[in-house]
């Protein structure tokens, strides 16, 4: 078998002490092959964003392993990581700078990097997530919430990276944005081969764009679905049977 | 006749730009009663513009005009700061689109949900801690013991949004706006918080708006829905007509959503007409 491009071994994190602690990831493993889109699905609270944080190393205290193509990621983390592991986090917010414009956030990862041609891959990222160039003059606060979402995703696209985390990118968007998003990540994908992690409450975002999907309650991987076993109703865990009947539901109510 | 809840008429609002003002809200007119209203929209199409305008919660340099904002005959428009205060949080209470980042990040949950108890209700510091931990309960917080002492940054992204809702929720207030209030959270627990919602409007003869991209959601849960576009109401529809919409922008919402029992290629992306905003202008 060839090295995934991402693989989390036995992957743990807790919070707190005593009586306030919690196992927020509880030995969690997968595996994401390059050119793969790799979804997680699971109850509000059971630790995917903190998977994901975990793998970008914000919660540097996890037991178990990150591999990056079969090598262990440095700790702490850097620059050469975060040229090939890119992160749309859960809160726009708090990626963000507060007080700087919108063109100066996408701008330093382009001169940290040394990339060339930044104003066109400034122009191209905003175009990509339907955003008019004006924007680039914003400060976030100035922002609509799915204004904000997408800033985000852009700025993660800017440095191509080979692995993109994405925890629920596109769930301040109305479906209409939400459908370019989705199709420019997906054919960013296809082309350049990238390799994705999505969280999403959203059944149909993740099969849309998911090939396998792992389903999370209270820190652990219950179950691992491919997207026609998803489809076809196919799952053993309760939670699983549960969220496909209603997001079926939710489809034919209109 | 008695005064509606909330009576907004030609409400208008530009924010300063790179180049004089830009209009995010052409003047847009509605009535609310005791029920459930729902604002749909595209992104940046300004519902919560709208919905921070009536709470007087716009950035000072922004320019306001209407020619009526009154909550039961009371103008908002013209109320003092301080006034607005004794509303927010009492008689108004909005559940804000970015929780995490608009609940206090030095205090903890808990603290913040009994101080929001305590502002608007007398009652001893116990009895405050009883309704708050039970309110968590109601949100469907697993282990509000834990939960209450953490900030909000230890919060998840689900857990931070059902912490705004019962810290607005537990004043009992009369207008209830509710900014993308389960947008993190799944179809079963959103369900759930929506129940929790509704209980609670209905049993206080509140009013609510409901601010949210999710038509199914709000073709649901709502009486009425109003689908904004471009900072103007396209259409206002009973809420179980949503999906007989007739506007051509609603109808191509409908059309984008990915299915869920069979792939496609590539997701339908609306083609945007300008003529739009040109002919709901008088
Ligand atoms: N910094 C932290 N300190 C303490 N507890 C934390 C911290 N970060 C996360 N947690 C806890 O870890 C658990 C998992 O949180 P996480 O954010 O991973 O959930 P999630 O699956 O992403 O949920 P959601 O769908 O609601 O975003 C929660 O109980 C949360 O309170
Ligand atoms: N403080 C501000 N200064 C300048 N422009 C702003 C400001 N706040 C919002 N805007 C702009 O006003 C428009 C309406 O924003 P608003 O936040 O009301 O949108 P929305 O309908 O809530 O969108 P979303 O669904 O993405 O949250 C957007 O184009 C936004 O960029
Ligand atoms: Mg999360
Ligand atoms: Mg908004």
């Amino acid at each position: 078998m060839t090295t995934p491009s991402l693989e989390i071994v036995s992957l743990s994190v807790a919070f707190g002490h005593g009586r306030a602690s919690v196992q927020a990831v509880d030995k969690a493993s997968f595996r994401v092959a390059r050119g793969e889109a790799f979804g997680i699905i699971g109850e509000s609270g059971s630790g995917k964003s903190t998977i994901l944080r975990a793998i970008t190393g914000l919660h540097d205290g996890y037991d178990g392993d990150v591999l990056i193509n079969g090598n262990p990621a440095p700790r702490p983390r850097n620059r050469d990581f975060f040229k090939t592991v890119q992160m749309v986090f859960q809160d726009p917010y708090s990626s963000l700078h507060p007080r700087r414009m919108i063109r100066a956030t996408l701008m330093e990862p382009l001169e940290i990097y040394r990339l060339d041609r930044r104003e066109a891959r400034i122009a191209q990222v905003l175009l990509d997530v339907g955003l008019a160039p004006e924007f680039a003059y914003r400060y976030p606060h100035q922002l609509s919430g799915g204004q904000r979402q997408r800033v985000a995703v852009a700025r993660a696209l800017l440095l191509e990276p080979e692995i993109l985390l994405l925890d629920e990118p596109t769930s301040a968007l109305d479906v209409s944005v939400q459908a370019g998003v989705l199709n420019v990540l997906n054919a960013l994908r296809r082309a350049r081969g990238l390799s994705y992690v999505m969280v999403s409450h959203d059944l149909r975002v993740v099969a849309h764009m998911c090939s396998r999907i792992a389903v999370m309650t209270q820190g652990r991987i219950v179950e691992e679905l491919t997207v026609e076993d998803l489809r076809a109703q196919r799952a053993t865990q309760p939670y699983t049977r549960t969220l496909i009947a209603a997001s079926r539901a939710a489809v034919t109510a209109d | 006749m008695t005064d509606p809840l909330l009576e907004v008429r030609n409400l208008r609002v530009a924010y300063p730009s790179a180049h004089g003002y830009s209009d995010a809200l052409r003047g847009i007119s509605f009535t609310l009663g005791r029920e459930k209203l729902g604002i749909v929209g595209e992104s940046g199409s300004g519902k919560s513009t709208a919905g921070r305008a009536i709470m007087r919660l716009l950035p000072p340099k922004a320019r306001v005009t209407a020619d009526a904002l009154r909550l039961s005959g009371f103008d908002l428009l013209g109320a003092s700061e301080r006034q607005m205060r004794d509303i927010r949080g009492g008689r108004i209470a909005m559940i804000l689109q970015d929780p995490r980042y608009a609940l206090n990040p030095l205090k903890t949950v808990g603290a913040q949900i009994m101080e929001s108890y305590r502002i608007h209700i007398k009652g001893s510091r116990a009895e405050a801690r009883d309704r708050m931990l039970a309110m968590l309960e109601d949100v469907r917080i697993r282990d509000p013991q834990r939960v209450t002492g953490l900030y909000p940054h230890e919060l998840s992204g689900g857990m931070g949004q059902r912490v705004m809702i019962a810290m607005m929720l537990i004043p009992s207030p009369k207008l209830v706006i509710a900014d993308e209030p389960t947008s993190a959270l799944d179809v079963t627990v959103r369900g759930q918080i929506l129940d929790v919602l509704n209980e609670r409007v209905e049993a206080q003869g509140a009013g609510l708006i409901l601010i949210s991209h999710d038509l199914p959601l709000v073709s649901d849960f709502c009486d009425r829905v109003l689908v904004m576009y471009g900072g103007q109401i396209m259409e206002e529809l009973a809420a179980h007509d949503l999906s007989q919409a007739s506007h051509p922008y609603t109808i191509a919402l409908n059309a984008s959503l990915p299915p869920l029992d069979h792939a496609v290629d590539e997701l339908i992306v609306p083609e945007y007409d300008p003529t739009w905003l040109t002919e709901a202008t008088e």
